[in-house]
C-alpha cells in the first residue's frame, strides 16, 4: 500500500517577506525605523534606521557659548533632562578644574534621581502597553506628573528644564522643597509595589517577556549595552558606584542585578532601580547640607586648552559627553555626546533574531530608548 | 564674527609663509597668494560636482602654507592660526603609567608613539598602522581587559596635515579603568575598523564616517547613519558650515555655491 506523500510548502508562499515598521508606528517610541525580514512570523534580520530627529546638536553646540549649550542637552533625553543637564555641566567642571559645593552635588544627587523615577516611570507606562496592560501606562504617569510639578517649583518649567548652571545650581531649592520631596517617597513607595502587583506575577506578562531576547553578559558588554540593560545581564556596572560623580560616593545604595539577561529581568532590574532611587534621594533630601550653591567660576567661561572624557549614569546607561577646548573661543571645539539610547538601540538586531514580530515590539520597549537622544 | 575669524586666519599663515617664500605677499586675502591658487583654483572648479567641497576652497588655502611654515617656528604658532591639535600634555614627572600601559609598551614596541596624561585620563597616541595590533592587545591581555568600547568619535583639526583625530574610549568592566586611544589619520587615509573586535564601535564607526568622512577599512556595514543617504559633505567638519542650503544642496548645487559666492563677497567688503 503506498503512502500518500506529502508536499511542503507547496501550497504556501516561502520567500522572505520584508515588512517596515515605522517611523510612524506608536510602539516604536519615535521615529524609529526597523526594516523585518521575517519568515512566516518569525524575524530572520532586522535593519535598524535611524536619524530621523537628527538636529546636529553636536555641531550647533560647537557654534555657541559654553553656558548656551547647557540648554541644548536638554533635547536630547527629553524625559530625563536634568541628567544631560548634569553630565554636560560635569564635563566642564571637570575641564575647568572647578570645585562644586557639596550642598549642590546633593541636590543634583536629588535632581538625577528623581529623573530617573520619571524616565523609569515613562517606560514602564509604555513599554506595559505596548504589551497590552493599559492600566499600568495610566498608573505611571499619574505619579510622572508629580515629579514634574517637583521640578517646575524648582526651575519653572516641566519638560526641558535648563535646571543647571557649570559650577553649581542657578537657583536654591524653593523652601519646603525638600519636604514636598520626601512626601513624594513615601507616597510613590507604595505606588511601586502597585505596578509590581500589576505586573511581576501577571501570566500574560510572564508569557510576553521570559526569555525574549535573551543576551548573556559578556555578548553584551561586547555589544555596548550599558544601564539597566547591562546589569540586567548579570553584569555589575553602575557609574555610580564605579566612579562617582555627584554626591553618589556618599550614599548608600544597592545595584540590582539581573541573572537571565532576558526582558523580563530587565522589567526587574528597573523596578527595583525605582526603590532603590527613592532610597537615595531620602538619604540626599535628610543630609542637604547648607553653604553655597555655586564653585568659583569666572564670568566668561574658557576652559584651558584640552580634552576630556566624562560619564554619568543616566536612566538609560552610560551618558558620556567628549569635550574639546582650543582654550581661546568662547564655544566648545569639539562637543561630543556617547548617547547611551543610541548605543543600547544597537544591540536590537541581535535581540530580535529568531523571535516573533509581537516581540519586537515589546524588545524595543525593553531597551528603553528615547529618539530624541538616539538622533541627537 | 565670521568676519573677523577668516581675516585673522588668513593673515597668520600669510605671515608665516613670508619665512619660505620670501615673496609671498603678506596681507593678500589666502587663496590669491601666488603660490597658492593652483589649489584654490582646482577645488573651485570641480566644485559643483562635489557640492559642499566648494566650502572647503575659502579655508583650505591656509593649510599647506601652515603646514610648510610649521618647521620654522613649532614652538609659537601665531595665536590668531587655528589651532593644530590639542596639547596632548606629557605626564608630569612624578606619575607612572598605569602597568598596563607599560606592558603595552613591552609587548608591542612602537605601538604606542605618545602618552598623556591630563585630569586624571590616560591617553595613547597610536600610529594608525599599528592600531589593530594595539587594540586587540587591550582588549585581549589580562591586565588590560578593556572589553567594552564605551565611544569611538572623531576631532577635525583642518591644518593639519593628518586631519582627524580618531578616538576611541575603552572602558574595562572587569578592572574598571578606562583609557582613550587616539589614532591621526588624513582625509582619505584607511583606518582600520575595530568592529571585529568590538560590535559596539559598529554604529559609532558608521557615525563617525557620517559625520567626518574617516575611511573605515574592514568595516562590516559602512553606510551613513544619521544621515540621508544620499547626503553630500560631512557635517562635523571644521569647513562645513553651519547653516547650509539644506535639501537645496542636493537639488541644485550651482545656485548655492552662487549664492555663497555673493554672500563671500559682500562679507569681504
Amino acid at each position: 500500500m503506498a503512502t500518500p506523500q506529502v508536499h511542503h510548502g507547496a501550497m504556501f508562499d516561502t520567500n522572505e517577506l520584508v515588512i517596515n515598521m515605522g517611523p510612524q508606528h506608536p510602539s516604536t517610541h519615535g521615529v524609529l525605523r526597523v526594516v523585518l525580514r521575517l519568515d512566516g512570523e518569525k524575524v530572520v534580520d532586522a535593519d535598524v534606521i535611524i536619524g530621523y530627529l537628527h538636529r546636529g546638536i553636536e555641531k550647533l553646540s560647537e557654534n555657541r557659548n559654553w553656558t548656551q549649550i547647557i540648554l541644548l542637552t536638554d533635547r536630547m533625553d527629553y524625559v530625563a533632562a536634568a541628567t544631560s543637564n548634569v553630565g554636560y555641566c560635569e564635563t566642564v567642571e571637570k575641564l575647568m578644574s572647578v570645585e562644586v559645593p557639596r550642598r549642590a552635588r546633593y541636590v543634583r544627587t536629588i535632581l538625577c534621581e528623581l529623573q530617573r523615577i520619571a524616565s523609569h516611570c515613562l517606560w514602564v507606562g509604555t513599554h506595559a502597553m505596548d504589551i497590552g496592560a493599559m492600566t499600568v501606562f495610566l498608573y505611571a504617569f499619574r505619579e510622572r506628573e508629580l515629579i514634574l510639578d517637583l521640578f517646575e517649583e524648582f526651575c519653572g518649567a516641566r519638560l526641558t528644564y535648563n535646571s543647571m548652571r557649570i559650577g553649581g545650581l542657578p537657583l536654591d531649592i524653593p523652601p519646603g522643597w525638600d519636604r514636598k520631596v520626601l512626601e513624594f517617597c513615601s507616597v510613590m513607595d507604595t505606588k511601586v509595589g502597585e505596578y509590581e502587583e500589576l505586573l511581576t506575577h501577571n501570566r500574560i506578562w510572564l508569557e510576553r517577556t521570559r526569555g525574549i531576547g535573551v543576551i548573556p553578559g559578556p555578548e553584551a558588554v561586547a555589544i555596548g549595552l550599558s544601564g539597566p540593560a547591562l546589569r540586567a545581564s548579570g553584569v555589575v556596572r553602575d557609574i555610580r558606584k564605579d566612579e562617582p560623580y555627584a554626591a553618589y560616593d556618599e550614599m548608600d545604595f544597592d545595584i540590582p542585578i539581573g541573572t537571565a539577561g532576558d526582558t523580563y529581568d530587565r522589567y526587574l532590574v528597573r523596578m527595583e532601580e525605582f526603590r532603590q532611587s527613592l532610597r537615595i534621594i531620602r538619604q540626599a533630601t535628610e543630609g542637604i547640607p547648607e553653604g553655597p550653591i555655586v564653585g568659583k567660576v569666572p564670568r566668561l567661561i574658557k576652559p584651558p586648552a584640552g580634552e576630556t572624557y566624562h560619564a554619568i549614569e543616566s536612566p538609560k546607561g552610560e551618558l558620556g559627553y567628549f569635550i574639546v577646548s582650543d582654550g581661546k573661543s568662547t564655544n566648545p571645539y569639539r562637543f561630543r555626546v556617547r548617547p547611551p539610547s543610541f548605543c543600547n538601540l544597537q544591540a536590537l538586531r541581535r535581540l530580535v533574531k529568531g523571535h516573533l514580530v509581537a516581540d519586537v515590539v515589546a524588545l524595543i520597549g525593553s531597551i528603553d530608548i528615547v529618539l530624541g537622544e538616539v538622533d541627537r | 564674527m565670521g568676519l573677523n575669524g577668516d581675516s585673522g586666519d588668513s593673515d597668520a599663515p600669510g605671515k608665516q609663509s613670508q619665512q619660505t617664500p620670501p615673496d609671498a605677499a603678506a596681507d593678500k586675502p589666502a587663496g590669491s597668494t601666488p603660490a597658492e591658487p593652483l589649489k584654490g583654483e582646482v577645488s573651485r572648479t570641480d566644485a559643483p560636482g562635489a557640492g559642499v567641497s566648494a566650502a572647503p576652497a575659502t579655508a583650505r588655502p591656509a593649510a599647506p602654507a601652515a603646514a610648510g611654515a610649521k618647521p620654522a617656528a613649532p614652538a609659537h604658532p601665531a595665536a590668531a592660526a587655528p589651532p593644530s591639535g590639542p596639547p596632548d600634555p606629557p605626564p608630569p614627572a612624578g606619575t607612572t603609567p598605569p602597568a598596563f600601559i607599560t606592558s603595552l609598551q613591552a609587548a608591542i614596541p612602537g605601538g604606542v608613539s605618545a602618552l598623556s596624561y591630563w585630569l586624571g585620563d590616560w591617553t595613547i597616541i597610536v600610529p594608525v598602522a599599528r592600531l589593530i595590533e594595539v587594540a586587540s592587545h587591550l582588549r585581549d591581555a589580562p591586565d588590560a581587559a578593556f572589553d567594552f568600547c564605551s565611544d569611538v568619535t572623531a576631532t577635525d583639526w583642518p591644518p593639519r596635515a593628518e586631519r582627524f583625530d580618531v578616538i576611541y574610549c575603552l572602558y574595562s568592566t572587569r578592572h574598571r579603568h578606562r583609557i582613550r586611544v587616539k589614532v591621526k589619520a588624513a582625509e582619505n587615509q584607511p583606518v582600520a575598523s575595530v568592529t571585529p573586535l568590538w560590535p559596539a564601535a559598529n554604529w559609532l564607526e558608521r557615525e563617525v564616517f557620517d559625520m567626518f568622512g574617516v575611511n573605515f577599512t574592514g568595516h562590516p556595514d559602512r553606510r551613513r547613519i544619521l544621515m540621508p543617504e544620499d547626503w553630500q559633505g560631512y557635517p562635523q567638519r571644521k569647513d562645513y558650515p553651519l547653516e547650509g542650503p539644506g535639501e537645496l544642496l542636493m537639488e541644485n548645487p550651482l545656485d548655492w555655491l552662487k549664492l555663497r559666492q555673493a554672500r563671500d563677497e559682500a562679507d569681504i567688503e
